[in-house]
């Protein structure tokens, strides 16, 4: 087993013996998968809708150098700036850049799952910039000094509890002396608290659910109204997007609204869709950003096109594939060890950070195939999971043994009659290991089972055997 | 064994009109080597349905192992050989969504870049069925003549849901007899954390996720537990078992087939 997978089942075990983490995670599953069943009962046009995302989705990929060259044009026409990063590294640096020769000293920002993949809060915090979360989960999770667990709710799991003794621990010292408990009042403080900072911020950074090549915008979709704050207010705004995320027109994002806060959260619409379109105009408004940079971040994703993964770059991350995941939901998303958890994360893992830093990943998954129902762009992620098992296979990640006991099954299943000439022994010494109580306690290299269940006991021989046993006495 | 078993009809013309249809039994490995019981269920069923059965003796396993593993070749070499063992009968029959899926959505995958063997793929997913779903769809069983007086719950075993959405057939089998009443459990259709080799590579999830499902059905306060495929089966039943519990769990074929007073998968055979 690689150091990798180690640390993998090390998280994972960490994670099931977390009961915190169990009643928070029981307590978001209901409550997504629902009303995402409720919205989409609602809207008898989804089913088309999803379709329609897929054809758009798929439509620019396969002009994906088009559309991202038409959108450039449109934003250095609004007056804003385009910026090309070839991997996280670039990104961040890029950012970075950016912010230090406007002389930043604090920034704003809002939720943006690519500035977590480009690691840009570590690498601005090493440059002496305070930089401030602005969406409610992000902000817990930064006071905690913990990753997003879930990309659309970054702390869903933590409860309500750990939130209270969370915010009393850091708000104290600024002035907030009660420990607040009621959500609402959680939420206004988090509020009052954020205000300040939203004022003093020099430059303000999001993400983009889409970016509109018709008209060079880019669109977040937020329920917080955090992002607006942190985009109009500062004097700068930069807006990081992987390349994948831009479409071809406002049409074309009409469609895209309606299935994601409904695969999402189980909205109709978000609260706030916002559209940022450049710089403020000179001299004709006082409010907006004085400049607009764009931070175009490949990582990987250009050598998704034209793969057998590329159907993975459609996905408008709405984490209805992470809601309905068995083992998501099991053991949370931090014990994938990766920004991107879930299905979706599984697959997009291995693309980004490689196949041997993550080789349980694509594994670590039952194939019930409820993520690919239940994904508004048709994204067959089971398909792509057992993909990535192929990949391993070709660079033989998995375990010799493994394989060997694997090429040895094989053999036998090619050989029916020889396997059931073989099969018989073990099924008949199995059988009298279990007759008496039903059940085997243990059975050698099966561990994996029997450390927390019993094995039922097989009868004492094959179907096959008494089958063929059964069709002679007729005969005879 | 026929003694115990109960009959089923379907309407008689329709019996009469499968008189020469023949299904050949794909087994599924796990049945043939774990519970032959519940082929003998699904084989009597077939037959009182009016159908000819045949079993061929060239068969182990449809390859899903080795292609959910991500072993092509060998999935596709095991293909071949359940293709050339099966293309030539009227239908197959599956006791299992998970097998029935693989043969019926997967096969053809296999052969996206071979016209020869797509072609065939593609003729015997055309008449490949699970069990459930062919007594339902194309058998149209009507009535199922006997009587259980006992309750029970169903588990969704999520191939059969999420790749041939069934759903509503085994559910409408037993509602045919007689004095069993079924108790939903919440989330039904969840995975029960088996998920074929998944279950012996991350033991600890599986055990969460058995855990949770186990207690779904508790709930319910069900006799038993009722599913159509044996390895989500075998891992209840062997969750229940190793806490102590009482609720038996069988194959949705044995209880159909009137197997009720057989000892339940892992329940310990008082005739031994």
């Amino acid at each position: 087993m690689n150091a990798a997978s180690t640390e993998f089942r090390r998280r994972v075990r960490m994670a099931l013996a977390d009961d915190q983490l169990k009643q928070a995670m029981n307590r978001a599953k209901g409550g997504f998968v629902l009303k995402r069943q409720k919205a989409i009962a609602e809207f008898p046009e989804f089913h088309q809708m999803r379709d329609a995302a897929r054809d758009i989705k798929d439509h620019v990929l396969t002009n994906l150098d088009l559309y991202l060259e038409i959108y450039e044009k449109k934003v250095l026409e609004n007056g804003g700036e385009v910026h090309w990063a070839r991997t996280a590294e670039e990104a961040s640096s890029i950012v970075e850049d950016l912010c230090s020769k406007s002389g930043a000293r604090k920034i704003t920002k809002g939720k943006s799952m690519v500035s977590e993949e480009i690691n840009l809060n570590e690498k601005l915090e090493k440059s002496g910039i305070q930089v401030i979360e602005t969406d409610l989960g992000e902000y817990i999770v930064q006071l905690a000094s913990e990753k997003p667990s879930h990309i659309i709710a970054p702390a869903v799991h933590k409860t309500r509890d750990q939130i209270s003794k969370l915010f009393y621990q850091h708000h104290k010292p600024l002035g907030y002396a009660n420990c607040v408990s009621e959500r609402k009042d959680i939420v206004q403080q988090a509020r009052s608290v954020l205000r300040n900072h939203f004022v003093e911020s020099d430059i303000g950074i999001t993400g983009a659910n889409f970016l509109i090549a018709e008209t060079g915008s880019s669109v977040i979709v937020t329920n917080e109204g955090n992002g607006d704050l942190t985009s109009t207010l500062p004097r700068m705004q930069i807006v990081v997007a992987g390349i994948e995320k831009v479409i071809p027109s406002l049409e074309d994002l009409s469609v895209f609204l309606r299935v994601l806060a409904r695969s999402a959260t189980g909205q109709e619409m978000s609260a706030y869709t916002s559209l940022y379109s450049g710089p403020r105009a000179d001299n004709t408004y006082e409010e907006g950003p004085e400049q607009y940079h764009v931070v175009l971040v490949d990582n990987g994703r250009s050598s998704m096109l034209g793969s057998e993964y590329q159907s993975m770059l459609r996905c408008i991350r709405c984490g209805a594939c992470l809601n309905h995941c068995t083992v998501y939901n099991a053991i949370g998303g931090h014990a994938y060890g990766s920004i991107y958890p879930g299905p979706m994360g599984s697959v997009l893992t291995p693309l980004i950070g490689g196949y041997e830093n993550n080789v349980d990943l694509p594994n670590a998954c039952t194939l019930n195939g409820l993520c690919k129902t239940s994904c508004p762009v048709h994204i067959p992620l089971p398909d792509l999971l057992r993909q990535h098992r192929t990949q391993q296979q070709r660079r033989k990640l998995s375990p010799f043994t493994g394989r060997l006991i694997f090429m040895i099954w094989v053999y036998l299943v090619r050989r029916p009659h020889f396997y059931q000439i073989v099969l018989a022994l073990p099924i008949w010494l199995l059988n009298r290991l279990g007759r008496q109580r039903g059940v085997i306690k243990w059975i050698p290299l099966a561990g994996g089972w029997t450390s927390s269940r019993d094995f039922p006991c097989p009868s004492a021989r094959t179907f096959q055997r008494e089958w063929r046993n059964q069709m002679r006495q007729f005969n005879d | 064994m026929e003694a115990i078993l109960g009959n089923i009809s379907s309407n008689t013309e329709a019996v009469a009109s499968f008189e020469n249809v023949t299904i050949g039994f794909f087994v599924t490995c796990i049945v043939d080597l774990l519970r032959p019981s519940v082929g003998f269920a699904a084989i009597h069923l077939l037959k009182t349905a009016g159908f000819k059965v045949e079993v061929p003796a060239s068969q182990a396993c449809c390859g899903q192992p080795a292609y959910n593993s991500g072993n092509e070749s060998s999935a596709i070499s095991i293909a071949r050989q359940v293709i050339f063992a099966f293309e030539n009968f009227d239908y197959v029959v599956v006791p299992s969504g998970s097998c029935a899926g693989m043969v019926r959505e997967h096969y053809p995958r296999l052969f996206s870049s071979d016209v020869l063997w797509l072609d065939r793929a593609r003729n015997l997913a055309s008449k490949t069925y699970e069990l459930n779903e062919f007594l339902v769809d194309v058998a149209r069983i009507d009535s199922i003549q006997h009587s259980i007086n006992k309750t029970c719950t169903y588990h969704d075993s999520c191939s059969g849901l999420n790749e041939l959405g069934i759903h509503k057939q085994p559910r409408e089998l037993l509602s045919k007899l007689e004095g069993l009443e079924l108790r939903e459990m919440e989330e039904a259709d969840e995975c029960c954390g088996f998920g074929g080799l998944f279950c012996v590579k991350y033991p600890e999830i599986s055990t969460r996720i058995v855990d949770r499902k186990v207690n779904n059905a508790l709930s319910t306060g069900a006799d038993m537990l009722l599913g159509g495929d044996l390895g989500c089966l075998m891992n209840i039943a062997g969750y229940l078992r190793r806490m102590g519990s009482s609720m038996k769990v069988f194959h949705v074929a044995e209880i159909l087939a009137g197997m009720v007073d057989n000892p339940s998968i892992g329940e310990k055979d008082d005739h031994v």
